[in-house]
């Protein structure tokens, strides 16, 4: 950004203040691993300068899915039904694919009644920013087990989880998704530069994000709490990104990097920590997935992404316009068209 | 003479009378033999004719198999509804043929395989035996033709039936040739089967058929389509943008002839691109899911489906009557419940559309009687759901959607779509931002919305199925909740006065007012004539084409001490509905109720009627 007049407010490039990008006062517990999550979402659409009002925000039904009233008042949010907040998203981008298309889900709202919706989604590569604030329980219903808690782990009250995890990731990979990423809410750094890649990639995002429940399930025994995740996160990869509309690498350090560059030409640039990890390399996302599961690690990074795959609305053929602001001319076929309709069914 | 939905029908001949055109035609073959198109080419022949016709398929749930009936329909005086009686039998399938030959009305012509040996099992019938296997072995024997024989013995049949009933060679032909567009090859062995089929008759029948067809001037200008297609063209021409659907008998061939007109109308001529966005969804939830998302996105929005559909789409019609979203469900009604006859038609899905999804709920759902009602009801339907901000259903049935109707060619839209209250950048700039997403201005109960990507600071609202305040934002409070609803319940009262208003024919010396809706019209307009010629008994007539009901519907029902309400559903859903909504006149409705799957005969109503309403005495039944 260029200089400017030291006492004016920061702002970004399209001039406004990150204040312009907040949203309701959060309703969820003290020190939930959500607000994270929607302060670093707030973040990154502040730094990358979208349009507030070119933004889509939809969810379900959970604690997950009352965070988009927590961010981005002035952009359109869709508080839908439990489960089904892809269709949801799908109906609207296909609309108008002008708008930014963001979803925030729980993993019950995503892995358990809305897996479906969740697959077929990936499937489509409908371009939509997906975030599952991953804690492993039900906490608006008080803290049941989630399909993505792990094998063995405990409920507050010493209940053992005595079924696998659904891997979401695994699960984006297979299904073709071309963006998919695990994070925690903890690692702020790591987040916020998936968050801002995330919008500028062109399909679907799935971001995997563990953000611990402080009420139903912190406590020993489980896996997806503060303490384990900070003990067990394995970052991949150090992540940097860089819009398209700036020029600097500024904070990712020197070493071995790969960068992976979107069609916008912003750039994801990862710099290896240790393990030799090829992000498009869909095989090895793959089987460093199912491995990473046998050995319990928790490993966070842009697992894959592959920025030039086509999303639903190319694959359609569909227009850029928005549908409805197409004028009635286009949409409504001359009289000669009903015409000749009618003359074939004679 | 006007064949139209609300057109007086002409003087109905007596049943009793053996004259031309008038009969009911059912051909009986196994599914798979591909005899659709030879059961068209003769529905079309004898339409070409100039006389009025129905087609109906009764089909199984099978690709290959199991026994299927056409029956069609000729009646010189304009009647269309199916016909119970069936004059003339075309009998192929040997697995029906002994319940087939038992089921016609004596005197009935019955053009047979002549291996079947049937011609012992009634006498009070004329039969036409004919070696339909010997003749295909010998013109297909030793040829290329011989892995068509399923096929071309269908169009032997046609040549028969022609031949027997006075249809016309060259109108059969010009048949062939519309219904195998442009297939050279095709025509040729079709138009060599049917000759093959004429010339048999000739030679060994020279008794013809007492059934048969005479000229006439009625269809001319007219189109044949089914009520799936219509609707698809009204989509098309309502500017729809967005179709969701997942596959379902017998909706599925709407959304299929929807993508064909699009592939044709929608592709844009400068971009090469789609003016369209069309998705076959996983399921009907996640169908009703997209049409909710881009009807909220400003899109105008659609899916088709059946019963089955609605039931798990009731989730989000809730969201959608509860967040105010326009979008357009057309449900081509099935035989419920269940997955029951999903090949046959009911008006099963009536009370359950129209209070669907928990809570307090209430939809405007239109009832389409014709093709042209498909097509206009459709394009009302977008204007309707713009206007009112909700879900708008469109009940059509198997029978409307998937059988031949005649129709007269559509007319073009008049003017520009309705979008409803819409606020724009300026609009908002203009109220200095000062609006609410639920705030009822007018005091119609209709409140304003913005369509997402509307570039101003202050246009966003958030939209949630929770409780919600006027300007959208979560709410319990008891107050905001009551008020929200209660706005909604005046909402409905002004679609009131926006959905079409019923049709009424009243008659003098009428004696009781019969009520109808959808395709149950047909059956219930001849049954009236009836009543009228054979029994003296005059009845008032009302074809509701929307729920709610106009206040005009209130005071038709006021002059009528007996009301039959003509459904084609066990329970009487209609007359359920309307004993909820008018208790006042609870006690004048009289239930006259179709519901084996088959469409409305007008006997049925006949009969109905008759139990609750002696006649004068001028005929025994």
């Amino acid at each position: 950004m260029s200089a400017t007049v030291p006492s004016a407010p920061k702002t970004n490039r399209l001039g406004l203040a990150k204040s312009d990008y907040e949203g309701a006062k959060s309703t969820l517990c003290l020190g939930c691993g959500h607000d994270v999550i929607t302060k670093q979402i707030v973040t990154a659409f502040y730094e990358m300068g979208v349009e507030p009002h070119r933004v889509a925000k939809f969810s379900g039904i959970g604690c997950s899915s009352k965070t988009p009233n927590y961010f981005l008042n002035r952009s359109w949010g869709f508080n839908g039904v439990h489960g089904r907040m892809p269709s949801l998203a799908t109906g609207a981008i296909l609309a108008n694919r002008s708008l930014v298309g963001i979803g925030v889900s729980g993993d019950g709202d995503t892995a358990s009644i809305g897996i479906g919706q969740f697959m077929h989604l990936l499937r489509r590569n409908v371009p939509l920013i997906y975030i599952v604030e991953n804690n492993g329980v039900y906490g608006l219903t008080k803290g049941q087990f989630s399909a993505t808690a792990d094998l063995g782990a405990t409920l507050k009250d010493g209940t053992v989880n005595d079924l696998p995890a659904v891997d979401l990731c695994s699960l984006a990979v297979e299904l073709g998704c071309a963006f998919v990423a695990r994070s925690f809410s903890g690692d702020m750094k790591q987040l916020q530069a998936i968050l801002q890649a995330a919008i500028a990639h062109k399909g679907t995002a799935l971001l995997d994000v563990i953000s611990p429940c402080v009420t139903f399930n912190d406590h020993e025994g489980s896996t997806k709490s503060y303490k384990y995740a900070k003990d067990h996160e394995e970052p991949l990869h150090e992540i940097g990104f860089v819009p398209f509309f700036e020029d600097t690498l500024a904070e990712i350090p020197p070493g071995e990097v790969k960068d992976v560059t979107f069609p916008d030409g912003s750039v994801v640039r990862f710099h290896s920590v240790g393990r030799d990890y090829d992000p498009t390399n869909r095989e090895q996302a793959l089987a460093v997935l199912h491995e990473s599961r046998q050995k319990k690690e928790f490993l966070t990074g842009i697992l894959y992404l592959a920025p030039e795959q086509p999303s639903l609305p190319d694959v359609l053929g569909m227009t850029d316009e928005p549908l409805h602001q197409i004028p009635l001319e286009k949409v409504r076929p001359p009289k000669a068209a009903l015409d000749a309709i009618m003359e074939s069914l004679r | 003479m006007s064949l139209g939905v609300s057109g007086e029908m002409p003087a109905a001949i007596t049943q009793s009378a053996v004259s031309a055109n008038d009969f009911s035609l059912q051909v009986a073959t196994a599914n798979g033999s591909g005899s659709q198109t030879a059961n068209n080419v003769l529905m079309r022949a004898i339409f070409r004719m100039g006389i009025p016709v129905s087609g109906k398929n009764l089909f199984p749930s099978n690709i290959q198999g199991l026994p299927t009936w056409f029956t069609i329909r000729a009646s010189g005086a304009g009647y269309i509804a199916r016909k119970r009686e069936i004059d003339v039998l075309i009998l192929m399938n040997p697995d029906t043929a002994a319940a087939d030959v038992r089921d016609v009305r004596p005197g009935a012509v019955v053009i047979c395989e002549k291996k079947l040996g049937v011609e012992k099992l009634r006498d009070d019938l004329t039969f036409y035996p004919v070696p339909f296997s010997e003749l295909v072995m010998k013109v297909t024997a030793g040829s290329e033709l011989a892995k068509l024989r399923k096929l071309i013995v269908n169009m032997i049949y046609v040549g028969v039936a022609a031949e027997l009933m006075g249809i016309e060679t060259a109108e059969v032909g010009e048949a062939i040739r519309r219904q195998l567009k442009g297939k050279t090859k095709a025509i040729e062995f079709n138009l060599g089967a049917f000759h093959l089929g004429l010339d048999y008759s000739q030679k060994t029948f020279p008794e013809k058929s007492p059934y048969r067809v005479e000229r006439m001037n009625a269809t001319a200008g007219k189109i044949i389509l089914d009520g799936n297609n219509a609707a698809a063209i009204g989509c098309l021409f309502a500017g729809a943008t967005v179709c969701t659907w997942y596959p379902i008998t017998p909706s599925s061939s709407l959304c299929e002839s929807f993508i064909d007109h699009c592939e044709t109308h929608r592709k844009d001529p400068e971009t090469g691109k789609m003016n369209v966005a069309i998705v076959q969804a996983e399921d009907e939830i996640a169908a009703i899911g997209m049409v909710i998302g881009a009807g909220w996105a400003g899109a105008r929005s659609f899916t088709a489906t059946s019963g089955p559909g609605i039931s798990l789409m009731s989730e989000f019609i809730g969201l959608g009557y509860y967040t105010e979203v326009p979008s357009v469900i057309i449900d081509v009604q099935r035989t419920g419940p269940s997955t029951g006859l999903p090949t046959r038609t009911m008006q099963g899905d009536v009370l359950f559309v129209y209070t669907n999804s928990h809570g307090d709920t209430r939809h405007p759902v239109l009832f389409p009687s014709s093709p042209e009602e498909c097509y206009l009801m459709a394009q009302q339907a977008f204007d309707l759901a713009e206007q009112l901000q909700t879900p708008v259903f469109v009940l059509s049935d198997l029978d409307l959607g998937m059988n031949n109707w005649m129709s007269d060619p559509f007319p073009y839209p008049e003017g520009a779509i309705t979008r409803g209250k819409v606020l724009s950048a300026e609009d908002v700039e203009r109220l200095k931002g000062d609006w609410g997403r639920y705030r009822d201005v007018e005091g119609d109960g209709i409140p304003y919305r913005t369509v997402p990507g509307t570039p101003h600071p202050l246009a966003a609202y958030f939209t949630r199925g929770s409780g919600h305040n006027e300007s959208g934002v979560y709410s319990e409070k008891p107050e905001d909740y009551v008020r929200n609803v209660d706005r909604l319940k005046r909402k409905f009262e002004t679609a009131r006065t926006l959905v079409p208003g019923p049709v009424f024919e009243d008659r003098p010396r009428a004696v009781a007012g019969v009520l109808a809706y959808g395709t149950s019209h047909w059956g219930t307009v001849e049954a009236r004539d009836r009543l009228s010629k054979e029994f003296g008994v005059e009845l008032d007539y009302c074809r509701l084409t929307a729920l709610p009901a106009p206040p005009s519907f209130r005071d038709w029902m006021q002059r009528h001490d007996r009301i039959f309400v003509v459904e084609q559903n066990r329970d009487g859903q209609l007359a359920t509905i309307l004993k909820d909504e008018y208790p006042e006149f609870a006690t004048r409705f009289v239930s006259v109720l179709q519901y084996n799957g088959l469409p409305l005969d007008a006997t049925t109503v006949v009969n109905g009627v008759l139990d609750a309403q002696p006649a004068p005495g001028r005929k025994e039944r």
